[in-house]
């Protein structure tokens, strides 16, 4: 089914389920128990986590296959939520023609980099994204004011002319009258569930990107991507010109980042300049290899759990620490606490930093392979059987940089 | 004339902290082939030993003076520092008064340490693995340096005082013949310039003229060779990457009065100390200097208004326009060695 093998369809069909009940799945405690902070199913959480997965996604198709290390993806995230913004103050409201321009600048924007940058590899090409996009980041916040409105960030004011917004059309984020921070509550008996349409626009655009990643993934300039990764030099050698397929991917992880700033100023009427700067371009990398860079999953799965502890770890203070260590006696409950104060709460990022370094250090493949290692470990406790070759998600020790 | 060389000052100083951290990554990359994205974050930690020295010294316990009243008629308390209780006021409040430059004792040893402990406790497992994994795990270990430091400093910046006698500023013109008041130049900055002269050429004297120095050259040039011949280089490398974390604390201590530390100025500086790098040529020292002094120059000067107002924004985009170029033209940077990370 859609030109995908069984297996790959059936892999399809589980994310496709999987994305489409998450406010449900990701609200399994009952509002007002002292667990309910960790319910990540609001829309505005869950629209991140979509998000952040299409930008991870396309941001793998370059990392991931080809071994390019851009650390300037942020700046087509930056340019996508301009676009968007400025369709909105130009056109009206909708945010079809918005979304669809970001993916067309952010492409072109792509090609200029990519085509300069992709001139070098290595550490080079991280060093040449970087200045590209600082570049793009200084200017947005100077002399570009005009255009971005600088520091305070471009935002849609009434006297902005809106040429094709009607007189009843809606005064935030719509697709055809279907606004996206309306959400259906359904409660249950304890537990709330919110069906948000801006979230379930992003789903279905993730699930889009999602699709065409496991296609390009599959397909023979799948294969010549990683034919670059694993040894460049040899690929030239056989006559191969490989620049037309970097570019390719770099374009492509471009569009990617491109929608997913398109999406977000689709979700929140706002772009501002601190979306391009490098930190930005830091947190793709980040959540790709937590996830497990060159795999499908892997940076969805990555992006999930940076944008979760961002905003559930951030949330326990000192006081909710005390109430779960409660039942301690008091001395050995304020140690507790004590040692576990500097992890969470605003310390949250330290906890990242720290489980970042292990997963450099001891699980290369991300997450993914931590789950990989921990099934084959139960599987070959049940059966005892050889293990089962799976290049495509354990991929081997390839150099990550075309080196 | 006299803006020319005014520009040429405001750089130095700029120029002087990105020369030092450049040269620190520098050595670690010649040396050990390790792309050391942490180098910033011992830039910051160095920043912050200078705080710590300053807070040390200005520990202080109350003291009645029996010879004034507060505004109730009670005896006043006063804080007094220890160091004026042991010393004596003078003495002791000079102290106190220099502790960004007494910061240097405290963060040599600091600096040296967390070197090594990084080296053998980390970067030694890397040496083997791809520069991506290299560049990933010392970003980690910058997020969790950074965060360390957030969490017994805060974050905000902290003012950290120069020297009372380095605190005003100069008329440097009237040396050079100038009238009065058109080049006037901060002490501090004279003396950070003068500081990283020191410690650059220092360093450079240890690599020429010390038989330690000439086995670490020879090991960044052959390091298997060196190895063969009965030299254990790996000792020598973890001290030298020792020294390039000491070389970047000492640019962060002495840069404090500049700019007030705050837990993400090693960030900060690291992006732009990497393209100073590339520009310079990986794995050449003298190249690290001459682009860190030239990327600070020309920033500077882009920054004065005639430039701004021909070509607008120029002055954000600098840096990274002259990285772009050099990159595309010389493909090993401005004095790059021949076979170094050509691709």
């Amino acid at each position: 089914m859609f030109g995908l093998s069984a297996r790959d369809t059936r892999f399809l069909l589980i994310v496709i389920a999987l994305t489409l009940l998450t406010p449900i799945l990701l609200q399994p405690f009952p509002e007002g128990s002292s667990l309910a902070q960790f319910n990540a199913g609001y829309p505005d959480l869950m629209q991140k986590f979509a998000i952040f997965g299409i930008f991870a996604i396309g941001f793998n198709i370059l990392f991931g296959l080809t071994g390019y290390l851009s650390f300037g993806h942020a700046a087509f995230l930056g340019v996508g939520s301009y676009t968007v913004v400025w369709m909105y103050k130009l056109l009206g409201y909708n945010v079809l023609p918005g979304l669809l321009l970001s993916v067309v600048i952010s492409a072109a924007f792509a090609l200029l980099i990519g085509f300069i940058s992709l001139r070098r590899s290595g550490i080079y090409f991280s060093i040449l994204t970087l200045a590209f996009a600082q570049m793009s980041y200084n200017l947005a916040y100077s002399v570009l004011t005009p255009i971005t409105n600088g520091e305070t960030g471009l935002q849609v004011y009434a006297s902005d002319p809106q040429i094709l917004a009607g007189s009843g059309a809606p005064t935030s984020p719509h697709l055809f009258g279907l606004v996206m921070r309306n959400s259906a509550q359904v409660d249950l008996g304890g537990w709330v569930f919110t069906f948000n349409v801006g979230y379930y626009f992003c789903a279905v655009m993730a699930i889009l990107a999602f699709y065409i990643s496991l296609r390009i993934f599959r397909s023979p300039f799948g294969m010549m991507l990683r034919a670059i990764k694993t040894n460049q030099t040899r690929m030239n050698y056989t006559g191969l010109n490989s620049r037309p397929y970097t570019l390719a991917a770099f374009v492509i992880s471009g569009m990617y980042a491109g929608l997913a700033g398109g999406l977000l100023a689709a979700m929140d009427p706002l772009a501002g300049a601190e979306r391009m700067q490098w930190t930005a371009s830091g947190e793709v990398v980040l959540m790709t290899i937590l996830g497990g860079a060159g795999t499908l999953m892997g940076p969805v799965l990555g992006a999930g759990f940076i944008k979760y502890f961002e905003n559930i770890f951030s949330k326990i203070n000192d006081g909710i620490l005390h109430g779960w260590f409660a039942f301690l006696p008091d001395g050995l409950e304020d140690f507790i606490v004590a040692c576990f104060h500097p992890f969470v709460g605003k310390g949250w990022h330290l906890t990242l930093g720290i489980l970042f370094m292990l997963v450099v250090i001891f699980l290369p493949g991300g997450l993914v392979e931590g789950m990989q290692r921990i099934w084959r470990l139960v599987r070959r406790r049940k059966s005892g059987g050889p293990k089962r070759k799976d290049p495509e998600h354990r991929p081997t020790a390839a150099p990550h940089m075309a080196e | 004339m006299d803006a020319i060389i005014l520009q040429i000052l405001n750089g130095l100083d700029k120029g002087s902290a990105y020369a030092l951290i450049a040269l620190g990554l520098t050595l670690i990359f010649g040396t050990l082939g390790v792309v050391n994205f942490a180098h910033g974050a011992l830039f910051m930690i160095g920043a912050f030993c200078a705080v710590t020295m300053q807070r040390l010294l200005s520990l202080s316990y109350e003291e009645i003076d029996p010879t004034r009243t507060d505004f109730l008629g009670n005896p006043l308390k006063v804080e007094v520092p220890y160091v004026e209780h042991w010393f004596g006021p003078d003495l002791g409040g000079a102290i106190i008064d220099w502790s960004v430059p007494l910061g240097i004792l405290l963060a040599i040893p600091v600096m040296i340490g967390l070197g090594f402990a990084m080296e053998r406790g980390l970067i030694k497992h890397f040496y083997k693995r791809p520069h991506a994994d290299q560049i990933l795990v010392t970003f980690g270990l910058a997020i969790v340096l950074q965060e360390i430091i957030k969490y017994f400093f805060g974050a905000n910046p902290i003012q950290t005082g120069a020297p009372a006698a380095f605190s005003g500023s100069f008329d440097f013109g009237t040396l050079l013949g100038f009238d009065p008041n058109v080049i006037i130049y901060p002490y501090w900055r004279m003396v950070y310039f003068l500081f990283s002269l020191v410690i650059i050429g220092g360093v450079f004297a240890f690599l020429q003229f010390t038989t330690f120095g000439m086995v670490v050259r020879a090991g960044m040039a052959d390091r298997e060779t060196v190895g063969l011949l009965g030299i254990d280089i790996d000792r020598r490398f973890t001290l030298m990457f020792g020294l390039a974390a000491a070389v970047a604390g000492l640019a962060g201590v002495m840069y404090t009065p500049i700019l007030a530390p705050n837990y993400h100025m090693g960030m900060d500086f690291l992006v732009l100390s990497f393209v100073v790098v590339v520009v310079g040529g990986m794995g050449s020292l003298p190249g690290a200097v001459l682009a860190g002094f030239m990327l600070g120059i020309l920033q500077s000067f882009a920054s004065m208004n005639e430039v701004k107002s021909l070509i607008p924004g120029i002055d954000q985009v600098i840096i990274y326009l002259v990285a772009i170029v050099i990159l595309l033209t010389r493909p090993r940077g401005l004095m790059g060695r021949k076979g170094v990370m050509e691709d």
